[in-house]
């Protein structure tokens, strides 16, 4: 493998696929005219993959939604962009219409809303191989079929007849790629491809998109705030900022010697805020969970029979005073529902969850209620857990309101001007409204509130993955300071394992609500036990494009198996290259593996261990 | 909670105002809110005056009856006016009614989920099985014709239905918000959570179905009375002056048009006020 793209030295192709000269996109609002690109040239050779990269708002999607007609209608485009020579910008629709999908094919950001709820997956295809290639029927059928098992579609077949819903978001991602790639375009646009998606998942699709740009000879622009994505697959790229184009260069120049402070501090926040030393030593267990299970009842079926889908099983450990646990894993592993039965707002179905001596399972609601103030939650959505009816300062006085009625309505004033200033925000920003804030702002008044009572537990479900990369940074920050001072303990639950492994003392890696392994989380990184950690450490990107094309390579398809079907044995056996037949037919014991950690595997002795 | 609520309703006011249609609508309405209560006392009629010199007179501006008069010779201006004076009040009562109960019992259901869910939507929808017009003619056989207190009761316990049906629907959507369960997290019992949370942002969305519903409800008592179930003689609502004039139409055609130009006007003011003030509380305009 060479460690710099082969296309990256040239750095001029003498004959551009895609050419934007002093593009300029306009949107006009109410409040006036915004601009998303402000003159904007660069060129792409055939081939070649440019990563664009820059923070939400800095014009990467509308700049290239433009050049193929799909802005909004207060839209409007300025200059010039030449696909093949060919001028788009005032090009009637019916013939972009043609450009669209046989000579450039877009991948969108969210799947979901990608494809038609109504249609199957395979209609969806075949419609557009259909209309570029105007092939029969059953050749069209062929192609379909071909291009899903390219994309790696487990079972293609079975998935063409599926709608989407019943596909998972990394299928469905896959199916957006082949409908994009079914009539065989030179440019493939990438609008946040995986920002929608797990991890691992997004380690997946990356490396199929490096891979069939490598195959097909096809340019890409990857338009994402990941400079992990980029570092994987891009030859070249743009920093944007607020609609121009910051610096450009080869994807090894930017990304380890970048020339602008802009993209410094970029990259900067890539990286992890280191954890200060440890407080205090970590004191007696504050908070104990023994065998907590939860099951969600589901109706399934024409019948709609009764069927329990189990989230969370028989999970047991301990948390001391002070100490900061994360717990990582893919959607569906049981992570936010772990945090929910911590603080008693799901029942748990078996087990007992216990706080300081006093067991939250069988408490009466009027104690747990009171009790609530020593535990609280910072939720994923920093805009959703606002009430939007209320204003700031309100939001952070809710707490007080509830649970020190007897404070008089200045002392109540000051209590949140104290804590709005505890989290960096000004007091004037007690008037306004949620919506009126950005995505940080609103995470640090959901902080203020959570803190309001000084809580000894704080759950944070995700707090961060809603966020911008800086903006990540400096809630991670906050957070962290918080916990120096107050010397509360903390769950972190994050599917971010980079995150968890710098601020967290322990790490627990759950897959389908069982537990896999529990560790420090210096040991986590270094000496990883079980399979599914190793793919979980195996799938965070690295910054360093002379390292993450390898690294993409490595990566193995699969994802988490349904829930309502776990399977036999030890869960992650389906996906786990080292499982034998002992795997499926018996459950791991949860085991001590030696320096505090413990284990569920039947193979973590025989699997060579080291850093990833 | 009403501070809460201002800067998103101040937003809403603004917009309203930008809203030229709804604007001229509400200033339309407002003037013949104004008329209708003032007018008639200014006039040397009554509602139920009779006057012998003139039956049946065709409307005109010099003359002494502006809108003409009906068969037992009462001024029809003074009787519209009335009517719509009538039909107002029972309108805007029996959407007060309708918008209470309806919110009260859609949240509490929506709310409390599970069984009490299914059981109170289930009455919502037996009640909706019935034939209400059986059930109005029941009402006023038993109470008595006429009674506008039976009128009101006949109309809000219909209109609540579909109210209930949509709070119920909005609360579910609500109560799966972020902020619902952080307001548990911090420690809310469920009845503030209910008070605090989930009806403040019901709000837009009664307030709108609530403007709707005047309408439907003027319409509805229109209804009643044209079928001389509702408002009786010598009382005048739009209704009944319609049924009146109906019967009159081929030879005194001003006796239907006036009462039925007022219920028009009423309605699409009212209608375009609703429009106005749906597309001002949406969200996705802000």
């Amino acid at each position: 493998m060479p460690s710099i793209p082969a296309s990256a030295e040239a750095a001029a192709p003498a004959r551009a696929l895609l050419e934007l000269t002093r593009l300029t996109v306009s949107f006009a609002t109410p409040r006036g005219t915004v601009t998303a690109a402000r003159e904007l040239s660069l060129t792409l050779a055939a081939g070649e993959c440019l990563g664009v990269v820059g923070e939400s708002g800095a014009g990467k999607s509308q700049t290239f939604l433009a050049i193929l007609g799909l802005l909004a209608a207060n839209g409007t485009v300025s200059g010039s962009a030449r696909f093949q020579g060919r001028e788009l910008v005032g090009l009637s629709p019916r013939a972009l219409d043609r450009i669209r999908g046989a000579g450039i094919g877009m991948v969108f950001q969210d799947p979901m809303t990608s494809l038609t709820p109504h249609l199957t997956v395979g209609a969806q295809l075949l419609e557009v191989i259909a209309r570029h290639t105007g092939l029969a029927r059953a050749a069209a059928y062929r192609r379909a079929l071909e291009l899903l098992e390219r994309v790696q579609l487990t079972d293609a077949a079975r998935r063409m007849q599926q709608y989407p819903h019943e596909l998972s978001g990394g299928m469905l991602q896959r199916a957006m790629i082949a409908i994009a790639l079914s009539c065989g375009p030179q440019l493939l646009i990438a609008d946040e491809p995986t920002t929608a998606l797990d991890v691992t998942v997004q380690a997946q699709i990356l490396a199929l998109l490096a891979d069939l740009k490598r195959e097909r000879a096809m340019a890409m622009v990857l338009i994402t705030h990941d400079f992990g994505a980029v570092a994987g697959v891009a030859d070249r790229v743009a920093v944007m900022r607020n609609g121009g184009v910051v610096e450009m260069g080869t994807a090894t120049q930017v990304l380890m010697a970048p020339r602008e402070a802009y993209t410094r501090e970029l990259l900067a926040a890539t990286q992890p805020v280191a954890r200060s030393a440890a407080a205090a030593a970590p004191g007696a267990a504050a908070l104990s969970l023994e065998g907590v299970a939860v099951d969600f009842a589901v109706r399934r079926g024409w019948l709609r029979r009764r069927a329990h889908l189990s989230a969370l099983s028989d999970v047991s450990l301990e948390l001391a005073a002070g100490e900061c646990l994360g717990v990582v894993g893919e959607s569906g592993g049981g992570k936010s529902t772990l945090a929910r039965a911590v603080l008693a707002l799901r029942r748990p179905a078996r087990g007992r969850v216990v706080w300081m001596s006093r067991d939250l399972t069988h408490l009466p609601p009027v104690e747990m209620r009171a009790l609530r103030g020593e535990l609280q939650m910072i939720f994923q959505d920093p805009l959703g857990s606002l009430d939007p009816r209320m204003t700031v300062g309100e939001i952070v006085a809710e707490p007080l309101a509830v649970h020190r009625p007897q404070l008089g309505r200045t002392a109540r004033a000051a209590a949140v001007a104290a804590q709005l200033a505890r989290v960096e925000l000004g007091p004037a920003l007690s008037d306004r409204y949620p919506h009126e804030l950005s995505g940080g702002e609103c995470q640090r008044v959901g902080i203020a509130r959570a803190m309001i009572l000084e809580p000894r537990l704080l759950v944070c479900d995700e707090p961060v993955s809603a966020l911008d990369g800086p903006t990540q940074r400096q809630i991670v920050a906050l957070l962290e300071r918080l916990r120096r001072e107050t010397g509360m303990s903390l769950i972190l639950v994050s599917h971010n394992l980079s995150l968890v492994q710098r601020l967290c003392d322990r790490v627990l890696v759950l897959y389908l609500g069982r537990m896999m392994e529990l560790a420090p989380a210096a040991a986590l990184g270094s000496t990883p036990r079980h399979p599914y950690t190793r793919e979980l450490l195996a799938a965070v990107p690295v910054t360093d494009p002379r390292l993450q094309p390898a690294r993409l390579r490595l990566m193995r398809p699969g994802e988490p198996p349904s829930p309502l079907e776990p399977p036999s044995g030890c869960v992650y056996r389906t996906r786990c290259p080292h499982a034998l037949e002992v795997c499926a037919s018996r459950v791991p014991v949860w085991e001590e593996a030696g320096g505090d950690g413990r284990v569920a595997c039947h193979r973590w002795r025989d699997i060579p261990g080291g850093p990833i | 909670m009403d501070e809460a609520a201002h800067g998103l309703w101040r937003a809403a006011a603004r917009r309203l105002r930008g809203d030229r249609i709804a604007c001229v609508a509400l200033a339309v309405l407002t003037a013949l809110a104004l008329v209708a209560l003032l007018a008639p006392a200014a006039s040397p009629w009554a509602y139920d005056s009779l006057d012998w010199q003139h039956l049946a007179q065709p409307p005109g501006l010099s003359a002494a009856h502006w809108f003409g008069t009906d068969r037992l010779g009462r001024d029809l201006f003074v009787r519209t006016l009335h009517g719509v004076r009538l039909s107002l009040l029972i309108s805007l009562l029996a959407s007060a009614l309708s918008v209470g109960i309806g919110l009260a019992w859609g949240a509490l259901a929506g709310f409390a989920g599970g069984r009490t869910d299914e059981w109170m939507m289930r009455f919502v929808d037996v009640l909706y099985s019935l034939p209400y017009l059986f059930i109005v003619i029941i009402l006023s056989t038993l109470v008595g014709r006429g009674s506008i207190g039976v009128l009101l009761l006949a109309i809000g316990a219909i209109g609540w239905l579909t109210t209930a049906r949509i709070v119920h629907g909005q609360t579910l959507a609500l109560k799966e918000r972020g902020f619902v369960e952080a307001a548990r997290a911090t420690g809310l019992s469920s009845a503030a959570i209910l008070l605090r949370h989930i009806v403040p942002n019901l709000a837009g969305t009664v307030v709108v179905y609530a403007t709707l519903t005047v309408p439907q409800m003027i319409l509805f008592e229109s209804f009643l009375s044209f079928l001389g179930l509702g408002v009786q003689e010598p009382q005048a609502s739009l209704g009944n002056l319609i049924n009146a004039g109906a019967q009159e139409m081929e030879s005194a055609p001003w006796m239907l048009l006036a009462p039925a130009a007022f219920l028009v006007l009423l309605l699409v003011c009212l209608n375009l006020i609703g429009d106005g003030l749906r597309d001002a509380l949406d969200p996705r305009e802000r």
